[in-house]
């Protein structure tokens, strides 16, 4: 059965809000119904007709079980309509998106709300196991005298809080946080600390002029707090940073050594971005503005010590399935979990061994053109709440391309855990399909 | 035995009584339902049964006793015995042998509350729609069925004494705290905790003792006192009687005769008779606004300021979903912000707040367009831009959308011309603040259609609002008589009078702020632009001194100064000491707003009398104890008035010579109520 082509209507993201070292005004949720709320205004169906809902987010907070459910019923699409949450560590956004496109391809949805969100800053902080063993045991104590054997059993140790944060960035198998396996692939490519700081300071630079120029009106939502404050930008901009002052910051992930510091990696943010999907049929029906097509995505495995290499070998499937070659592609978003992983994909790309041993390519795919990959700054700049930037990434590559007159784009992600994931898009070049534009 | 308007139903020895008055929504206890009510409460206490439980069938237990049967009772003998025969119905239930529980869920009010404190035990559902109170002080009169008598003891004095002086209600879990409900539950366990509560026989409670320390012997008068303090302040003994005689009822532990006839007495008086009348037109105004569908599920709202905020932060509030376009993101932002404060101060539970924040969404791109129902424009006072603001918006909305702006002084017509349906346009006049001023004028213009009328009453009520139908010409009802009134104020000051003998004339009279600050509060600069608008059609001088505060940036409370100075939290300082003045100060403002008002009917701006009362009463306060400026004229007498005018003429200026409608006494006409 040939599969029914997939259309992204739009789409729209909050601005993404560095942590600060304390909970967040926002949840989740609240990012993602900000992010939402206007997306839905402009549609000309109302929400209820959506047949799914899809929500990529890692840590949803206690109070948030399913919170694409929570979402979908705050947007008012109404109780008829399903949600589920997806998680694919880093990547949960494009998971969000696949699936759903996967529905529509198959013919089982037509309209979808996929994306993702993320608020870092709210993570838990847990008690640790033995605090948890010790509650038990009061809670199960009967009399006076069990109570007082239970209190007598307390250590201070106990109290010693579980950040999830860092949990969560850490691999649990190989025993490495993201951070040092970046350093791995900086060592394997020779990737010096002034390569990964240049890449930085040109993430943020990039930024700040698609800021200035305008560039980012199109996607970003202004974000509203309850004590009369307006955001308009992403918090983790810094126009005034500088090579100097990304040089004088010390390695964050392995201290006495390493080159990976906070400067030159993504930052640890909240955001979320929502977008709508369509089927042929429902753009014709509900005559739709198209914004861009989702032609596949592809998904590979890759060892969780080199998880920043996850992009190569999955734009690799995308490239071997859909027969294309990297001069193809129009814009490529990479998401910049830290420079020195994207330099290395750029290398195991540009490497003939590379790509002959680990991807069984006869020549080297060859690296992306600097200019067109990322051309508007990355996570480094933006940061990267890991449920969302899926979502993000994808969203601004159709808006670029769109803006761009059209083109093929590939936006992919490494994975915590050794994954990377790539969703290949296409846009016209002018008149949307089905009517108003 | 069958009943009109009760049902019993006898299963395991439990009876359950059951009101379900016919013929209307919600039960009320007339004369026919209490005495239905007699005849039940002899059979069944003939019989043997475990006990009894009082249930409703409606979506509200009781919501008091039948108001419109007041507007009948002409003297205080009659109104002392409804409350007489109320009393010994109560009584008969208190004397049941077996113990009775009232059921309650919805509105419990006045004597339906009463008839809940006679049983043995209350059950309350726990939801929001349930809530409980004694509002009859805002009728003018007091619980006259024992309630002055059975609350203290259950809830304890100083609480009783705030409920019945306010006439506030409770949620069902606020009764349970204060005792005034044995038990607050779910739907589902409503049946259930009566029936334990029948079986299981506790006793009933009582306040602990030192709730009741203010009842006792030599307690009592400074308590009074005290309390009568906090009343004064808010209503003069001579226009309010009733808080008064509450707090005497229970500073002498009256007796149910007592209350009875107190009732009686209060009943007949003209400030209940009055406040009786306005709640009756509020009622019919919502009815009237019940009779058709608006079809209205999103507001696009454009202008945030100060009544563009308000107005979709309301409607927010009551469920519609709201877009708020505005040109500033700042705006918006401050808009966000108010939102939150009144919805955390209103709905208190964080769930309920993000709900109506969820559905208020600033809009700057003004994406609400696409999909509203209803479009209300409340940006800057200039015809131009409103004008090119609604023929944007044509183009932009559904063709079923309507279209509505709150102006205050710019005619319809002119707006409308723009249109190219200009039949959709209607007026939906505010006041400042929604939450608190519940008029809404609807303002007619000569090419507005019946149905977007329709549409815009409906849409009134379903703010919870009063729907008051209005003609397009300046000023509409409510500024055009009130702005008079203000620039005589001004006026006064401006002759050197002192602004404590103008506001406190005006406050003495009943108004429920002076003008000179009701000016400050509104903006002089508001002020000025609508005395502008209207001077020329009504023949109004601008004062001078006005003119020159605005220019000076004195613009009231919002810039910290205006006729008074105010200090950071927005409360006027030295408002100086009032002089032992002979000037009129009241006749001249009182009179030359009731002459505005006789103009106001022969122009035919408003179709009747009692609609300039309800006007004017929900639209600023008007002096409620006196009915309106109609009902006022009427017990003056418009032949004294006239008297009065020609004299002020005379002396002041031909501003006050009786307007010609005093004559014409057809348009004296009152037609919303059916007597």
């Amino acid at each position: 059965m040939a599969e029914a082509r997939v259309f992204v209507v739009d789409g729209a993201r909050t601005p993404f809000l560095k942590a600060k070292g304390a909970p967040g005004d926002f949840s989740a949720a609240d990012l993602a119904v900000a992010a939402g709320r206007p997306l839905l205004a402009r549609m000309p169906f109302a929400p209820t007709l959506f047949d799914e809902v899809i929500v990529g987010c890692v840590i949803a907070a206690p109070d948030e079980a399913n919170i694409a459910r929570i979402i979908a019923l705050r947007l008012g699409c109404g109780k008829s309509v399903p949600a589920y949450t997806v998680q694919r560590n880093c990547a949960s956004g494009l998971q969000a998106l696949s699936n759903a496109r996967e529905r529509i391809a198959l013919g089982q949805a037509h309209l979808i709300l996929a994306g993702g969100t993320e608020v870092m800053s709210r993570a838990p902080i847990q008690w640790n196991a033995a605090m948890v063993g010790w509650l038990a045991r009061m809670m199960r104590a009967r009399n006076p005298l069990q109570r007082l054997g239970a209190i007598a059993k307390f250590r201070m140790a106990n109290l010693k809080p579980v950040f999830t944060l860092l949990l969560g960035l850490t691999d649990p198998l190989v025993k490495l946080n993201m951070g040092q396996t970046a350093e791995i692939v900086a060592h394997r490519f020779g990737i010096s600390r002034e390569q990964m700081d240049e890449f930085a300071l040109t993430s943020h630079q990039r930024l700040a002029a698609a800021f200035d120029n305008g560039t980012m009106n199109d996607e970003i939502v202004h974000l509203y707090d309850s004590r009369g404050n307006v955001a308009f930008e992403d918090t983790g901009l810094r126009r005034d940073t500088s090579l100097e002052q990304l040089a004088k910051l010390r390695a964050v992930f392995d201290r006495k050594y390493g080159n990976v510091t906070s400067g030159n990696s993504s930052q640890v943010t909240d955001g979320a971005a929502m977008l709508v999907l369509a089927s042929e049929e429902a753009v014709s029906k509900y005559k739709l503005p198209v914004l861009g097509e989702l032609l596949g995505d592809a998904w590979a495995g890759v060892e969780p010590e080199q998880m920043g290499l996850g992009p190569v070998h999955a734009v690799a499937k995308l490239f071997k399935r859909f027969n294309l070659k990297m001069n193809d592609i129009n814009h490529m978003e990479l998401n910049e979990a830290f420079a020195a992983q994207v330099l290395g994909c750029q290398a195991a790309w540009a490497s003939a061994d590379y790509c002959k041993n680990e991807l069984g390519f006869d020549a080297p795919i060859g690296s992306m053109d600097p200019a067109r990959l990322n051309p508007h700054g990355g996570a480094v700049a933006i940061g990267h709440p890991i449920g969302s930037s899926g979502a993000r990434i994808t969203l601004h590559l159709l808006k670029s391309l769109r803006r761009a007159g059209g083109g093929t784009g590939v936006a992919t992600l490494c994975i915590g855990g050794g994954q990377g994931g790539a969703m290949l898009v296409k846009v016209e070049p002018q008149r949307s399909a089905g009517g108003a534009a | 035995m069958s009943y009109k308007h009760w049902q019993v139903e006898d299963d395991n020895n439990i009876a359950t009584v059951t009101l379900d008055v016919e013929g209307t929504s919600a039960n009320v206890l007339s004369r026919e339902v209490l005495e239905e009510l007699e005849k039940l409460l002899d059979r069944l206490s003939a019989r043997e049964h475990e006990g009894v439980i009082f249930r409703s069938a409606k979506s509200s237990f009781i919501v008091g006793a039948d108001v419109t049967e007041f507007r009948r009772i002409t003297d205080s003998a009659q109104a002392a015995d409804v409350a007489r025969h109320g009393q010994h119905l109560l009584n008969k239930i208190v004397a049941l042998p077996f113990p009775s529980v009232a059921v309650i869920h919805g509105h419990c009010l006045g004597g339906g509350l009463e008839l809940a404190l006679a049983c043995t035990y209350r059950v309350a559902r726990d939801d929001e729609g349930t809530r409980l109170g004694l509002p009859e002080v805002k009728l003018g009169i007091h619980p006259g069925f024992a309630g002055t008598e059975r609350l203290p003891p259950l809830v304890g004095d100083l609480t009783a004494l705030d409920l019945m002086l306010t006439g506030r209600t409770v949620s069902s879990r606020q009764a349970r705290t204060m005792g005034l409900v044995d038990e607050t539950v779910p739907e589902r366990y409503l049946l259930r905790a009566a029936q334990t509560l029948i079986a299981k026989r506790p006793r009933r409670h009582k306040a602990r003792w030192w709730k009741r320390l203010p009842a006792w012997k030599f307690v009592r008068k400074p308590v009074a006192r005290l309390v009568e303090r906090s009343v004064r302040a808010k209503a003069k003994p001579d226009h309010y009687p009733a808080p008064y005689r509450i707090l005497e009822l229970w500073r002498n532990s009256a007796s149910q005769e007592t209350e009875a006839a107190s009732l009686g007495e209060m009943m007949a008086g003209r400030t209940s008779r009055n406040l009786v009348t306005i709640f009756l037109l509020a009622e019919e105004l919502k009815r009237r606004g019940k009779k058709q569908q608006h079809n209205i599920e999103r507001v696009h709202v454009i202008g945030a300021g100060v009544m563009g905020a308000d107005i979709a932060i309301w409607a927010a509030l009551r469920g519609f979903q709201v877009t708020l376009q505005d040109r500033s993101t700042e705006i918006l932002a401050r808009a966000v912000k108010k939102a939150a404060g009144f919805y955390k101060k209103k709905l208190k539970q964080p769930r309920l707040v993000q709900e109506a924040m969820d559905r208020l969404m600033p809009d700057l791109a003004g994406d609400g367009l696409t999909r509203a129902d209803l479009v209300i424009e409340a940006i800057v006072e200039k015809v131009e831009a409103k004008r090119d603001l609604f023929a944007n918006v044509e183009k932009r909305v559904p063709a079923t959308a309507l279209l509505a702006t709150n102006t205050s002084s710019i005619p319809l017509e002119d707006i409308a011309r723009a249109l190219k349906d200009p039949t959709r346009l209607v007026g939906l006049h505010f006041f400042n603040p929604v939450a608190q001023m519940q008029l809404v004028e609807i303002v007619r213009g000569a090419q507005t259609g019946e149905d977007a009328l329709n549409r815009a009453r409906a849409f009134t009520t379903a703010l919870d609002r009063l729907p008051l139908d209005v003609k397009s010409s300046p000023g509409f009802l409510v500024n055009r008589v009130l702005m008079p009134y203000l620039i005589e104020a001004v006026a006064l000051a401006e002759q050197g009078h002192a602004l404590a003998d103008i506001d406190g004339a005006a406050t003495d009279f009943g108004m429920p702020m002076g003008p000179i600050l009701l000016a400050d509060t509104v903006g002089l600069d508001i002020c000025l632009s609508v005395a502008e608008e209207l001077a020329g059609p009504l023949g109004i001088e601008v004062p001078q001194r006005l003119r020159d505060m605005v220019a000076g940036g004195k613009l009231g409370r919002k810039s910290g100064e205006g006729f008074y100075h105010y200090d950071k939290n927005g409360k006027p300082v030295g408002r100086g000491k009032r002089t032992d003045t002979r000037e009129p100060i009241t006749e001249r403002l009182i009179l030359r707003m009731v002459n505005e008002a006789v103009a106001c009917l022969r122009e035919a701006v408003v179709a009747d009398a009692d609609s300039v009362d309800a006007g004017m009463v929900y639209g600023t306060g008007f002096a409620p104890y006196l009915g309106g400026p109609m009902r006022y004229a009427e017990t003056l007498g418009d032949v004294g008035i006239c008297a009065s005018l020609r004299r002020l003429a005379g002396e002041y200026g031909k501003r006050y010579e009786p307007d010609a409608g005093w004559t014409r006494g057809e348009i004296f006409k009152r037609t919303l109520l059916k007597d």
